[in-house]
Formats: C-alpha cells, structure tokens, sequence
C-alpha cells in the first residue's frame, strides 16, 4: 500500500487508480438498486448483504433474487445464478497468466479468487505492464467491493420503505440486465443466443415450473457448437 | 441457498485462476461457455418483462422495457438507465 501511494504521482498509476474508482463508485450506486431490489423481492436485510458480501457476482445476486421473487423454488434460482457465476470461470483462465504477479503467494491467490469479476478481469486486462495489471485488479477488486457491500446495506434498509410497484421498481432487474446484456451482443454468436435464449425463455414459461424457463434458455449457448 | 451459491461462485472463480490456470480447454468449450451471459440475461430480460408467475403479461412494464433499451442504446450509464426505465412503468400505471 505504501508503495501504491508513492507511485500515485506516476500518471500511468494514477490513471489506473482513478478508472478503478471511478468505476467502484458507479457500481456502488447500482448496489443500491440491488439492495432495494432484493429487499422487495422478500429478502431480509442480512440475507441481502450476505449476498452481496459472499456471493459477490452481480447478475447471479440480481438473477437468484428475481427468481425467488417470482416465486420459484431455491433449486431454480440457484441454478440459473450458478450459470451466471460460471463465466467467472473464463475470466480466471484470462488471468491466469499474470495471477503469479498479481498474487505471490497461494493463500493470496485464494483471496484474490473472490475478486475475479467482470470488472476487475476487464480494467486489469486492458492494462500493459504486469505492475499495472496488479494495481488495476487490486483496487478494483477492494474499492469494488467496499461500495458494492455498502450501497447494498444502504438499498437493502431503505427498501423496506418504499413500495416497488409504486415507482415502477420492478423494472430495475430488467433495466440492469438489459445494460449488462448489451456488450454480449457485438458479435453475431452473442445475438443468436440472446435471440434463442429470450425466445426459449418466453416459449417454456407457461408450462415449467417458475425459474425452469432460465435454466432451458441456457441451452442457447449451443449455438457455440457451430462454426 | 445463499451458502451454496457463494461457495459455487467462488469455487469458478478460483478454478480459472489457480487449477486450471496453465492448461488448454477446447475452444468449442470456450466459446459456449463465454455466451452464458448472452443467453441467460436475454432470458432474464424477456421473463421480468413479458410475465407473472406462470403467465404472459403485457403491462406498463413494457413502457419501462422499452426506455431502458434506448437509454441503454444511447450508452445512458446503469444508474441513469434503471431510474428512467422506472419512472416510465411508474409513470404509465399512474395514467
């Protein structure tokens, strides 16, 4: 940390460190609705922030919570959050590479494991040298983690107070959905299956049990096969 | 439900970063599994607006839909694009 705070006078450093922020500070403010979200899809408060603080993977929390507050069995729920989590796979074989710079140690590489998210894989990636690498994931990975943690405590006791319908809340999952969907729609395999996944989804809802319809949509990324 | 799902993100985290870190997967494998996310949020998207429970819904949710995908579009940070989406459902069950 010490050295950290030296090298801030470093423009590259810096530069890095601010996007990190930046970028935590936005998804804090996105906690917040996942907070209220969860709290109004019947969640108590400490089982929202246990979300938040152990699960930590936005989709699979969002996911998990708009099943259960539809009214689908924990089975189903989990299975689609699971689903969600797995890319995280893909993002530690991208990271791999540069995990023995990042993390010296096993027990540290273990701690690390729980900041392998969308964010932190994407700014740590974009960097060039290892050392940037390293300071990109670490102070995404904490400052993330802080606000995201905060701003679901702070959505989660407020939400208790409003009443979703009311302010059209229950269009936020949608919503933040919608914006995490967009950057999986570039290319043309990413359309497909989110053209068949939706429609398998649409087609099978009336008769599976509630929280099915995701799990058969996951089927679409079959389209993978081809080509 | 929360134990489990936390101890199975973890473990996917950590399974790409540490044990499988130096080995090659098929890419086929690769492929599918990076399309998850398109898959399952599509899904996602469709079911929170088009249905309740087991039954298809067209409701003022559809207004909220429908200002998030341009606002989305337009590049509208997260924030910004999940209050208008609400305040246009909130907005059209008021009417």
């Amino acid at each position: 940390m010490k050295r950290l705070s030296a090298s801030l006078s470093e423009p590259a450093v810096r530069r890095v460190v601010v996007s990190s922020l930046t970028l935590s500070g936005a998804v804090g403010v996105f906690a917040l609705s996942f907070g209220v979200a969860s709290v109004s899809a019947g969640a108590s408060v400490m089982q929202t922030c246990a979300l938040s603080l152990f699960v930590f993977t936005g989709a699979s929390q969002f996911s998990a919570m708009s099943v259960v507050g539809a009214g689908g069995s924990m089975a189903a729920a989990f299975g689609g959050a699971a689903l969600l989590a797995a890319r995280n796979f893909v993002y530690g074989l991208a990271l791999s590479s540069s995990a023995k710079s990042m993390a010296n140690s096993l027990p540290r590489r273990l701690f690390a494991s729980h900041f392998v998210i969308d964010e932190t894989t994407a700014l740590a990636l974009a960097q060039e040298s290892p050392r940037l690498r390293k300071i990109a994931f670490w102070t995404t990975g904490i400052g993330l983690f802080s606000f995201w943690n905060i701003g679901t405590l702070i959505g989660a006791l407020a939400g208790n107070t409003i009443d979703p319908q009311k302010f059209g809340l229950d269009i936020a999952f949608p919503a933040a959905f919608i914006v995490m969907l967009l950057p999986h729609l570039r290319t043309k395999l990413g359309r497909q299956a989110a053209i068949l996944g939706a429609a398998l989804c649409l087609v099978s809802i009336s008769f599976t049990p509630i929280g099915i319809p995701i799990l058969i949509a996951a089927t679409a990324v079959l389209v993978g096969l081809r080509k | 439900m929360i134990v489990v799902l936390a101890a199975s993100a973890y473990l996917f985290k950590m399974f790409g970063l540490i044990v499988l870190g130096s080995r090659q997967l098929p890419k086929v494998f690769d492929r599918c599994l990076g399309l998850i996310p398109a898959a399952l949020l599509a899904a996602l998207v469709a079911k929170d607006t088009f249905s309740i429970g087991q039954s298809l819904v067209i409701d003022a949710r559809v207004a909220g839909f429908a200002v998030a995908v341009i606002a989305a579009w337009r590049r509208a940070p997260l924030i910004v694009v999940v209050v208008l989406a609400a305040g246009a459902t909130a907005l059209v069950r008021a009417i």
